[in-house]
Formats: C-alpha cells, structure tokens, sequence
C-alpha cells in the first residue's frame, strides 16, 4: 500500500509532525477528517476516559475505511487488495483491535516486516524517545553552532538556558551540522570538558590519521582552564542543509569515483560525493547539496550539481560568495521590470496637489564619493524667532514600490542591498535606485519630510512630517562639504546651511555621548581598484571627516523621531529596531584583558561602558584604546528588527545608541525596512491608505526575521568581499606590517593589521612538530626564547600567500618582530612604512 | 494546540462546518396560544423563543417616546438565567441586554409597515433559551416567523447573519467559540429580496479591504436562512390551512 491515511483524532505530542508529513504530497499522507463524519463518530460513553474514547474512534474509522475500500472495490468490479492496518503502541487498544478483526501491530512490528528496515529502526529510536524526552527535560533542544576555530567543536545554544551547551568530539556532535536543530543530552558534570583552545583545520590527511589526532585532542581535554556544561547530540530534529560552494579534493587513487568536496564555509564538514568528471572539475569552484549522513559514515554524501568557474577567479569567488550567503542575486523579473513608471517620468499636477512643494530651499545631499543612490537630503535655515529650521528628506521610494506588486515583493524578498567591494546587488531596479528614487542634484523628486524647529541648543520645539517635492541644489561628498565649511569666503544658501546643522550636529552628538550612546570601533577599509584589471591596487582606511558625523546625528534623530511618530500611531504594528543590552558576562574576555595591563572596565549599563573606554589609553600604545572598542563590538548583541506588538514595550531600547525607541527610515532605497517604516509614516499622517498586512504584527513580525537574517548575511557578504580582495591583493606581493596581537591561544596568536584591517592568524606550532613556545595560561601569554608575546603588544608581521595548496590559497602571517630566532622570518628589504589610521565609528 | 485551532487544515471549522455553512436551523410556528404570534429556532445550539402581541392600544409609559403617525415598536430581549455556561445573575437589564434590545427595536423599525398603525403599539419578546453565538441573528429570525405568525405586514423577512475572518477566510454564522476567540464579527441583518441593508454591526478590527468579502459572505448566510425561514412558513400554513380545506 502506497497510501497513508490519518485520522484526525488528535495525538497531540506528534500532531504537528504528523501535519507537516501530511503537506508534502508525494510521500502519500492523507487526512481523513474522521470526528466530523456520521458513519466514524463516536460519542463518549460514561466513565470512558478520553484517551480511550480517542482509541475507538480510531478502530471505528479504521473497520470504515476498511469496508470503504471494499465497496470503493466492488463498485469498480475488482477485488479488493488493500488491507488497513492500524498501527499503535498502546497494548489495549492493539488487543482490542486484533478481537474486532482489524490488522494491528505495534510501529517496530510492522517496520520489521519491511525490507531494508534496518536503518528505519535506528531512526526510530532516536525519534522515539525524542520527544518524550524533550518533555521531560531528559533532552534539550537547540541550534547547533559549529566553532568556527576548531571542526571538532560546537556550541548547542538552548532556548531555556542562558549560556550554550559546549559539545565535543565526532561522537558527541553525532552528525549534527551548523544551524541544524539538535535535541542534547546534558553530560554528568565529570565529563565536562572546556575548549581546547587550539585552532584546529581539517587538514587534508588520511582518515586513520586524522582519528589519532583527534584522540590526541580529547586526551588534552584534561586540560585545566574552566569547564563548559557539555553535552552530548542525542538526535537532530531539523536539517537546515542547503547547496554548498566549494572545492574538489580529489580522491588519492588515480580514476577514482568518490572524491571529497571541501566546502568554503569552514564550519561545514567536508562532503562525499561520486562524480566521474573530477578531472574537469578539478581547480573550479563547484556546487554541491546534502543527500544524506548515514550512521557509519565519518561524511555526509551528497551530490555534484555545477560548476561555477576557476578558483581565484574574482567573478567565480563573487558567485561563491553571494550564494553561501544566501543572497539573491539574479538579474530582476520581467514582472518586476514591469512595475517600473515609465519614462520620461512627469510629475503629474495630482502629484503637486497631494505634497508640499520645498522645491525654494536650498537642500543639499552629502554622501560618500561615487554614491549614486543618494536617499537624503539635509537643509537649514535661521528662522525670524531665533530658532533653526532643519529638515531631512528621504527619498519616497513607497511612491513607486506599492504593496503587492511584484517589485514589492522582490524587494521584500532582497531585503536589504548588498555592497561588496566591486559590485552592488540592488534591492531595487537601477532605474530607481539610481535615478527616479535618488535625490540627484538639481532635479525634481519626490521625498518623505521631517522638519524640526530646533533652538540654537538643538531642542526640539516641534517636528513635522510630510510627503514633499524636492530639489536638491548640491549633491556633495563629504570632502567637499567640509571645504565647504571651513572656507570663510564662501556664504551661499547651501554652506550656510551646512554649518548651521555641522554647530547643531554637535551639540546632538555630545548629548547623545552624555546619555551612554557607545563609540565602538571596527576597521573598515577601501581598495583602490584598477580600472583595467579590476584588481586591487591599494587599499586605505576609510577616512572620518566632521561631516560624516553631521550626516549621521540628522538621520538618527530623524530616525527616533518617525519612531516615535509610528509608535504612537501604530502600538500594535510599527516596524521597530532595538539593540538589547548583553548580558555582563559577554563582557568578561574584555574585562579579564583589560584588567592584565590595570584598566577597571565597568559593564554595568551603557554609560559606564562608554565611561571606562573613554577612560582606558596607555600612552606608549596609541592604538591600545581602538582595540578595546574593538573587543567590546564583539561582545555585543546583535541589534534587530522586531514588530511592537510582540515584545514587551521594556525591551524596545537601543543599547548602542542610548535610545528608547529607534527605527531605520532614512534608506529606503538600500533597506526594505525602511520602505515599511515610510508606509507606516504616510498612514499616520493621512497621505496614503493602509493595506490589511500593514496592519497585521504577525506578518510584520515574520517580515522581520528575513530583515534580519538578510541584513545578517548582506553584512557577512560585505566581510567576506573585504577578505576576497585582501587576498587579490597579496597575490603578488609580499609585505610587512605592524599590527597588534588580539588573543594568545594555545598553539597560535590571532593579529589584527589596522592598515589592512584585517585579521590573520600566526601559528606557533607547525603541524606535529614541537613548539618552542611556553603557554601561559592564566596570564593569557606566550613566551620562548626570552621574549613574551601577550596581549596588545605591538607586532610586525610578514604577509604573503601561502600557494603550497593550489585548490586553497589563503594569507600567510608570520612573525618579523620581535625577533624569536628558530622562528621569526627576515623583514622585506623594502618595508611600507606608513603609519596605522585607525577609524573610530559610532554604531 | 490543535484543539483551539479555529479552522484546520483541512479547512474544518471547530464543530466540524466549512466556512461557509450555516449551523442547522430548526423552528416551529405559533408555539403558544395566548400570544398574537410566536416562534421558537435553532442555530445549532442556540435556542431562541419569540412572542409578539399587538397592534394594540399603546400602554405604559415607554409609549411617551412614540411618534403620533406610526406604530410603536416596544423590543425586550432577555436570556434566560440558565441559557450560558454560568449562570446569569438577571435575565434582562444589563448593558448586553439593553443594547440587544435597542438593535432589535432599530432592526424591526426598519421592516414593518408601521404606518399602517398609527397610535398603537406592537411588543416583541425575545426569550433566549440557550446561547451559543450568533444570539442577535437567532432573535431576529425568531421574531420575523413570531411577527409573520402574528399577521404582522412587513417589507420582507427580516433575516439575520454574523460572520467573521479568520486565516484569510471569511466564515459564515460564527458559534459561540469563534466568537469569544479574538476575531472579527460581522453582524448583518437585510430585507432578502431586495437585498437592503437593515442593520449593520461590527465588532472587533477589520481592515477595510476585506469587508467586503466578509459582507458577501454574512449575506449569503442570510439569504440561505431566508430561503429555510420561508419553507417553514409555507409548510406552517399548509398544516394551518388542511383542516380548514377538508371542512368545506
């Protein structure tokens, strides 16, 4: 029997298992509503409990479907084959059935009648036991993060607990893979075991080596150091595999078949998989998906699906880069081309009728050189009472993406646009990113209007808001915005604007600073591309002018202010962004560091964060402070999008920002958020209808987890390009930089180069051979051969890159000073000498 | 839990209705004697009697509140202490049930051809036995057979229907669970044949753009029950009618 039938008498510990089985359609479940048919109800006889009430009614629907199939047989003229068999567990309700003659077994009965059950059995018991024991509490449930140092690790984070479930060794992790979901079993306290503190790759080896290694490495888990709640993967629940990009390590017999595939995100496993094509694809970046991880296998199997283009190829590792994120990146629909207004576009007189004409102010937009989707524009102006007028125009880009329509939902699918070094993958269309939406200079466009009254100590004394018809005098980089403040001969409309809001910016950012908003620091870097090769010719540290931080009080009070509008009109429904305070013991690496060179870090709220790093600078070490804001970035919380209606109002606060509400309004062109938050603005000041969705918290809560997962990703993609083009750039060149050292591990040192912004690791060990260093644990150091290496101290390093693999190149550090002779290298003869710009950037 | 799910999967309702099915409706004309008119209904569970007296001179002092040139319509709705999960503290008086009989006198204000009655007055009771949602509709159908027993002239029928949304699906005649689980309730009463609009409550939020689709639906409720009530009628009469053709 081909056919599956369920009976809708709820079983509720498997219902919603059961129901999703029932939605997939070629598996052959089918659901007969059984309670809600005169021939299969039964009613409940006095003192019958309910749970055998239920039993009968299954027998009842069972002996139905039984005579239904023999009257559906005979009607039809055949005999009839298919026989019902109930399947149950429960001793009674099988006796029971067997007396009134229908088939019953118990689920391992009837498995083992079938053939090949073995692996059927085995999966059964795992399924079994787990959800009873996620019940009881025998077993946890959690989402499985691989580490991303060491393959043989992973962290399970559990809903009920606050910190995560550490697990270790091939046999505790038990098959599970990133972002899966695992039920775990907690381990007896003497079995705990802490982080081997080793940065561990799976090297290409033999298996049989490999497992020494790896015995190697639970035998160090003696090793002293505070020990995890560990824990050990009893089952996983839910698979979050997808397609794969990477690297074919082809099999060590010549015209072998299986081969293994290398994926380029480390904290998957490498894959089997069978091809005969491994000559072709030997050197190319390949695609691969999951079929399956059986019980013996060391791998999961899978299967080739195409081939992507040559290794360090820049186009093939952009490819590779936007689907292990999950970005969508195709070209846009002829559906969606179709939503676009067609040109030339005319502002219509309606249009005119329905917004305030601000086309008299002088508006300026000030934005990074190259910017062609510019969604703001600032103006100010000295009013007769003394007050300033400022205002802030954001492109309306909800006048051209209306809900339902297919741009509308493309966008809300992107999400967000993602900017990598060399490319932009638009949210929208260009024709709108980069003309009808943006705010080019001296033309007319539409935007979304905040206007404050401001007293010369940039109080609010009223805001406004309204849809309005712009034109831009001046589309400025930030470069020349600041030539423009600063030279006194010039005093047209536009500068004088532009000082007015660079003296308020001011006063903003310094209550912001005294309310506890945080400086953090993140090194972000800009490449000079040659416009010939497209490679990387240089790379720099982006430059922080004023102007920059005067763009970016307007749009943060501009953003609180729509947050408040939209919060007061829409308490249920508004779109809003908040930043959730860490919990003190994220910050513990940073105060344990921080406390080694005798800086107190208090962590107890925001204000005392920012306090204790304005605090912390050591003279001799210039770059000691920008490091510490570093750190702290890491010990924060990921900021997210969220709907109002279903988080407690004490959870709205922006940590980062000091803020009691906050939300994003002032990109729509880049950030789908931002089109909601528009929409929810022009609602609630009567100039565009509301639409049933807009109005829903549930599908705008939805809506905001793939916000926040496509924001997540866009901001990896970005890292993950910077990483890409770094490595273009020491292709050919062999350099040495000074840099800082961030952690001491076990067996390596992790260096951060302010130039390059980058991140690299210095192994102290070479693979299997005897390290010259001594490891210092509790004063987190490494020493050998007289000199100590501890945290922060200043290092130079030799970059290059390591080619002894051509399928993985990657960059190579090693240490030039100080010198530890055995181990550093000689410096290059012509050593770059230019000074670390350090970048410090508000979040 | 599966056990609240308003409408499953399968696309079954709680009782085990589609969306958009009526709850079986009963009803009996001319329950008892004393009364001009009278008539007891079902909607499932709830149980609904309706006695009407009149036209007849106007009495007590409500009857100041009437116009010279047409009939006084006096409404009193109440429930039985009985009728609901918990027992009721008065049947009738509160807030509930003031304002249920302030809709029932809007309702039938808008029906009956009350200027054919000047200086007089007609009286509708309301008895609900059993509540189980949908009380209004189950009144008003009530009193339309208890007005049409009475020989009562009207435009039309008065017949009444809720409805509601839920997972993007409007449902017809919403029982006492659905009513109670926060959702949208739409209460329609209309003159079928012409299909005009007599009385209109929503209760709870509902945007805009799927009204319509939930009026169709509470419309087409009314018009099925239109179509049961005026069977009933017939085979009323027709019982009403055999003994007198079988004495001539």
């Amino acid at each position: 029997m081909s056919s599956c039938t369920r009976f809708d008498t709820v079983v509720p510990l498997h219902y919603k298992r059961v129901k999703d089985c029932c939605t997939i359609s070629d598996k052959h479940f089918y659901t007969f509503v059984n309670e809600f048919h005169k021939d299969t109800y039964v009613e409940r006889e006095p003192g019958e409990s309910s749970n055998d009430r239920n039993d009968r009614a299954i027998r009842t629907a069972a002996k139905w479907y039984q005579k239904h199939l023999q009257l559906c047989a005979e009607d039809a003229g055949i005999a009839n084959e298919m026989k019902v068999v109930l399947l149950t567990n429960d001793t009674d309700n099988r006796n029971k059935a067997k007396a009134e003659g229908i088939m019953a077994y118990t689920v391992h009965e009837y498995v083992k009648s079938l053939k090949g059950s073995a692996d059927l059995i085995d999966r059964l018991a795992g399924l079994d036991s787990k959800p009873r024991g996620l019940k009881s509490g025998r077993y946890l449930q959690g989402t499985f993060q691989a580490s991303r140092e060491n393959y043989l690790e992973a962290n399970v984070s559990v809903a009920s607990r606050e910190e995560m479930v550490f697990i270790q060794g091939h046999k505790n992790l038990n098959r599970g893979m990133q972002e899966d979901v695992v039920a775990i079993e907690m381990l007896p306290e003497s079995e705990w075991s802490c982080p081997s503190s080793m940065i561990l790759e799976d090297v290409e080896e033999k298996a049989d080596e490999e497992t020494d290694q790896e015995d190697a490495i639970v035998k160090t888990k003696a090793a002293k150091g505070p020990k995890l709640p560990s824990g050990r993967i009893v089952g996983v629940i839910k698979r979050k595999w997808r397609q794969y990009c990477g690297i074919l390590q082809k099999s060590v017999l010549p015209g072998g078949t299986r081969h293994l595939f290398i994926p380029a995100e480390r904290r998957i496993p490498k894959i089997r998989i069978e091809t005969r094509q491994a000559a072709a694809l030997e050197g190319q970046r390949i695609v691969v998906v999951i079929d399956s991880w059986p019980r013996n296998s060391r791998y999961p199997q899978g299967h080739y699906v195409r081939k992507l283009g040559a290794i360090g190829d820049k186009d093939t590792e952009n490819e590779v880069l936007l689907l292990e994120h999950d970005i969508p990146h195709s070209t846009f629909s002829e559906a969606v081309l179709a939503c676009l207004p067609e040109l030339p576009w005319v502002i219509t007189d309606e249009d005119l009728a329905k917004r305030t004409d601000l086309r008299s102010v002088s508006i300026c937009s000030v934005d990074p050189p190259g910017c062609t989707d510019i969604d703001d524009a600032l103006h100010a102006f000295k009013l007769d009472n003394g007050n300033y007028e400022v205002g802030v125009h954001i492109a309306d880009v909800s006048h051209f993406i209306r809900n339902g329509t297919a741009i509308d939902r493309e966008a809300q699918n992107r999400a967000t646009t993602v900017y990598l070094i060399d490319k932009r993958i638009d949210m929208v269309p260009e024709l709108l990113s980069s003309n009808l939406c943006s705010l080019r200079g001296n033309e007319d466009r539409f935007a979304m209007t905040v206007i404050w009254e401001m007293t010369p100590n940039a109080k609010i004394v009223k805001t406004s808001f309204m849809k309005s018809i712009i034109r831009s005098k001046a589309a400025l980089t930030y470069a020349e915005a600041q030539m423009r403040i600063d030279d006194p001969t010039l005093t047209d409309d536009v500068t004088k604007s532009l000082r007015i809001l660079n003296s308020l910016a001011k006063i903003l950012k310094q209550g912001r600073i005294e309310k506890g908003a945080l400086t953090l620091a993140s090194s972000e870097v800009r490449f000079h591309i040659d416009s010939e090769t497209h490679d990387p010719i240089d790379v720099q540290t982006k430059e922080l002018r004023e102007t920059n931080s005067m763009v970016e009080e307007f749009m943060l009070l501009a953003n609180i202010s729509v947050a408040e509008k939209i919060l007061a009109e829409f308490p249920d429904c508004a779109l809003l962004r908040r930043h959730p305070a860490p919990p003190v013991s994220n910050f513990d690496p940073l105060v344990t560091i921080a406390k080694a060179k005798g800086f107190t870090m208090k962590v107890s709220t925001g204000k005392d964060l920012a306090d204790s790093l304005e605090l912390a600078h050591i003279p001799s070490n210039p770059y000691f402070n920008t490091m510490l804001r570093i750190l702290t970035t890491r010990c924060m919380m990921q900021a997210v999008y969220f709907c109002t209606g279903m988080v407690a109002p004490s959870e709205f606060f922006h940590y980062g920002l000091a803020a009691p509400i906050y939300t994003h309004f002032t990109s729509p062109i880049r950030r789908y958020s931002d089109i909601i938050v528009h929409r929810l603005l022009a609602v609630s000041i009567g100039a565009d209808a509301s639409y049933p969705e807009l109005l829903d918290k549930n599908k705008t809560q939805h809506c905001s987890y793939n916000l926040n997962f496509r924001h997540r990703m866009a901001q990896y993609a970005g890292r993950a390009s910077v990483g890409l083009h770094t490595q273009l750039f020491f292709k050919n060149r062999t350099v040495d930089e000074e840099g800082y050292i961030l952690f001491v591990r076990k067996n390596a040192i992790q260096i951060l180069i302010p130039k390059f912004g980058l991140e690299g690791t210095v192994y102290l060990v070479e693979q299997k051979g005897a390290s010259l260093f001594t490891y210092n644990e509790e004063e987190n150091t490494q020493t050998a051969d007289g000199v100590t290496l501890s945290v922060f101290d200043p290092v130079t390093v030799q970059i290059s890159i390591d080619r002894s693999n051509i399928q993985h190149q990657k960059l190579r550090l090693q240490l030039v000073r100080p010198v530890i002779s055995g181990f550093s290298v000689e410096p290059q003869p012509v050593t770059s000498s230019a000074p670390p710009t350090k970048k410090i950037r508000s979040k | 839990m599966a056990g609240m799910e308003l409408l499953s999967d399968e696309g079954f309702r709680i009782d085990g209705r589609r969306p958009n099915e009526l709850r079986r409706i009963q009803c009996r004309m001319g329950v008892f004697a004393q009364a001009d008119g009278s008539a007891y209904i079902e909607h499932g569970n709830t149980k609904v009697l309706a006695a009407v007296y009149g036209p007849h001179d106007i009495q007590g002092s409500k009857g100041r509140a009437a116009v010279h040139d047409i009939a006084f319509i006096n409404c009193q709705y109440s429930m039985a202490t009985f009728s609901t999960g918990e027992r009721k503290q008065r049947p009738r008086g509160d807030r509930k049930s003031q304002e249920m009989t302030h809709h029932l006198k809007q309702t039938f204000d808008g029906a009956i051809l009350t200027h054919l009655y000047p200086h007089s007055q007609i009286d509708i009771y309301v008895e609900v036995l059993q509540s189980d949602g949908g009380n209004y509709c189950a009144s008003v159908n009530a009193a339309t057979l208890a007005l049409i027993d009475a020989g009562i002239p009207m435009k039309d029928y008065v017949c009444a229907c809720s409805a509601s949304f839920i997972d993007e699906t409007p449902l017809m005649d919403i029982n006492y669970t659905e009513e109670s689980s926060a959702t949208p309730q739409l209460i329609v009463s209309i003159l079928p044949k012409s299909e005009h609009l007599v009385f209109v409550e929503m209760n709870s939020r509902l945007h805009e753009d799927q009204l319509s689709r939930v009026l169709d639906i509470a419309v087409k409720g009314c018009s099925d029950i239109y179509h049961i009530l005026d069977r009933a009628v017939k085979e009323h009469l027709m019982e009403a009618s055999i003994p007198l053709s079988s004495d001539t």
